[in-house]
């Protein structure tokens, strides 16, 4: 290795290192502020666990954060069921219009969700569904689902359709070749989809402020709704919570599915 | 791969296939559907028992010099965010791509996409506990500085800051993945045969991983000329842009078929813009 590569490695390092410092420095005042005992957000910090007691008080926010979570829960479960059963067609079926069907999955992620979450409200509210959690719960699993099925489906690219065949040669019957020979296979996609849909609708937003009922809504809703009267150190601790939870969730979602790639 | 020659199959891949696609468009496709012909109503249907069809609500926009202006003041907004998150993200996305190896890359990498998969909401309010006056960077600054006071919370500086921290990593995941598919071979025949760093990145690196830097500018385009929360919560009165206007049509103001043709000329500037951006898009295919 020469020189001035080296100078130019340890230089590119540094960069990335400041890039990280402008994505997570933010995060680490904002969490760091929860704690400080200042209502106004003064120096010098001194510790306290009031504010996230203040949370625990607060039913508005825990009610919230309850209904955000099972509204996320249901959200998982029936996105990844569909959104599997979905892939698993796309990948094993040829037909005619599959690849509109497919096409079809990208403006649900291309539209800018402010756009598909109006459009959501007026048709819910002309057929009837309203604003609330069903309408949310409806809106929510069709976000998640592209997500599911393009994360199971990228999963099955690594799967050899004459398994399955030399299962059916042996005389399993679809159900018994898909629960005991490609699930397994597909498994750690299915576990990255699901978690990617739990991210999609917990840190829903923008879908959900259109469509939440208000006094029953979800908590990036309740937070947005108070974020405008005025910050509180409350507000901080319940980010920090939520920051926490879905980084969490990523974290474990890295586990079963390799964000850059193979290699 | 299985033929759907037999009727069993087709029948086996409708039953697989119908309820994810029921969904979608039960909650994509008629509510986008629904919001086009809402768009050509004098008033919505379940307000109002008087109501017709009309053109009126997109002749508004073109009458009303406000609503253009808004929409090119989204327009620049989406093209300064994209252009700082392409000039900070893609020599980041090379460093990581062709400099950093096994284990080291693949946690940065995870720690650059990690909060993108966080809630945007709650790092948007974390920038205004940065920005604010006497808040962090109003202190630091304080110190090193005596009597110089920045409070830049409620400015189209603060809007672009928090805009730029939401889509960074889009850009970088994108060129990233473009980057390593480059083969290293070509990259040491170019410098074995003496090109400076400037001819390597013009007519190797950037041509070959244009794919995937296109990719990502789109990516962030389309959800910055739709944004409205971010602009609402860091910019203040300086935070008036397209998206906001269509958020008060829903929540505020109730006039929910000007709304609607306000979203369908939002989508069809995005649609102009995928269109725009395909040829790129797919060439490398």
């Amino acid at each position: 290795m020469s020189q001035p590569r080296g100078i130019s490695r340890v230089l590119g390092r540094g960069y990335v290192g400041l890039v990280l410092f402008f994505l997570y420095a933010p995060i680490l005042v904002m969490a760091l502020m929860s704690f400080n005992a200042s209502e106004f957000y003064a120096f010098p910090l001194s510790f306290t666990l009031d504010w996230y007691r203040r949370l625990w008080g607060n039913a508005g926010i825990v009610a919230s954060a309850w209904r955000s979570l099972w509204i996320a829960v249901a959200t998982t479960a029936i996105a990844t069921v569909l959104g599997t059963a979905a892939a698993l067609a796309l990948f094993r079926y040829e037909f005619r219009g599959k690849r509109l069907l497919q096409a079809l999955l990208f403006p649900p992620i291309a539209i800018p969700w402010l756009i598909i979450g109006t459009a959501m409200l007026i048709f819910f509210f002309w057929v009837g569904i309203g604003r609330g959690t069903p309408a949310v719960i409806l809106g929510h699993v069709a976000l998640a689902l592209p997500y599911v099925i393009v994360v199971v489906a990228a999963r099955l690219q690594t799967f050899d359709p004459q398994l399955e065949e030399a299962a059916r040669s042996l005389g399993a019957g679809q159900w018994v070749v898909t629960r005991d020979v490609t699930l397994p296979w597909i498994a750690s996609g299915v576990v990255a989809g699901a978690l990617f849909a739990f991210a999609v609708s917990f840190d829903q937003f923008v879908v959900s402020y259109f469509l939440a009922q208000p006094g029953d809504a979800t908590l990036p809703v309740v937070i947005y709704t108070a974020i405008r009267k005025g910050f509180t150190p409350e507000i901080n601790a319940i980010s920090t919570i939520i920051i926490a939870v879905s980084m969490a969730v990523m974290l474990a979602a890295s586990r079963f599915f390799k964000f850059g790639g193979e290699r | 791969m299985a033929q759907a020659t037999s009727r069993r199959d087709a029948l086996r891949a409708g039953v697989l296939l119908a309820p994810a696609y029921l969904w979608l468009t039960v909650a994509v496709f008629l509510p986008l559907s629904a919001m086009l012909f809402f768009s050509f109503l004098s008033a919505a249907p379940f307000t109002s028992a008087n109501w017709h069809v009309t053109g009126l609500n997109y002749a508004e926009f073109l009458t009303r010099s406000i609503y253009p202006d808004l929409l090119g003041r989204s327009l620049l907004l989406a093209a300064i965010v994209t252009l700082a998150c392409v000039l900070i993200g893609y020599p980041c996305a090379y460093v990581l791509a062709r400099q950093v190896k096994g284990r080291a890359r693949e946690a940065l990498f995870l720690l650059i996409i990690l909060p993108f998969w966080s809630n945007s909401l709650v790092r948007i309010f974390s920038w205004a506990i940065v920005l604010r006056g006497n808040g962090i960077i109003d202190h630091t600054l304080g110190a090193l500085l005596p009597f110089v006071s920045v409070n830049l919370m409620f400015s189209y500086t603060a809007v672009v800051i928090g805009l730029v921290h939401s889509y960074l990593p889009y850009v970088i995941l994108t060129s990233y993945l473009a980057l390593q598919a480059i083969d290293e071979s070509i990259l040491e025949a170019a410098r074995s045969l003496g090109a400076p760093f400037r001819t390597i990145l013009f007519r190797l690196l950037l041509p070959l991983s244009l794919q995937g830097l296109a990719a990502g500018a789109v990516l962030i385009f389309v959800p910055v000329a739709g944004s409205f929360m971010e602009p609402r919560i860091l910019g203040g009165k300086h935070g008036i842009f397209y998206g906001t206007l269509i958020e008060d049509q829903f929540v505020a103001t109730f006039n929910w078929p000007l709304g609607a043709a306000l979203s369908f000329i939002l989508l069809a500037v995005v649609l102009v813009i995928l269109a725009a951006a395909s040829p790129i898009l797919k060439r490398a295919r």
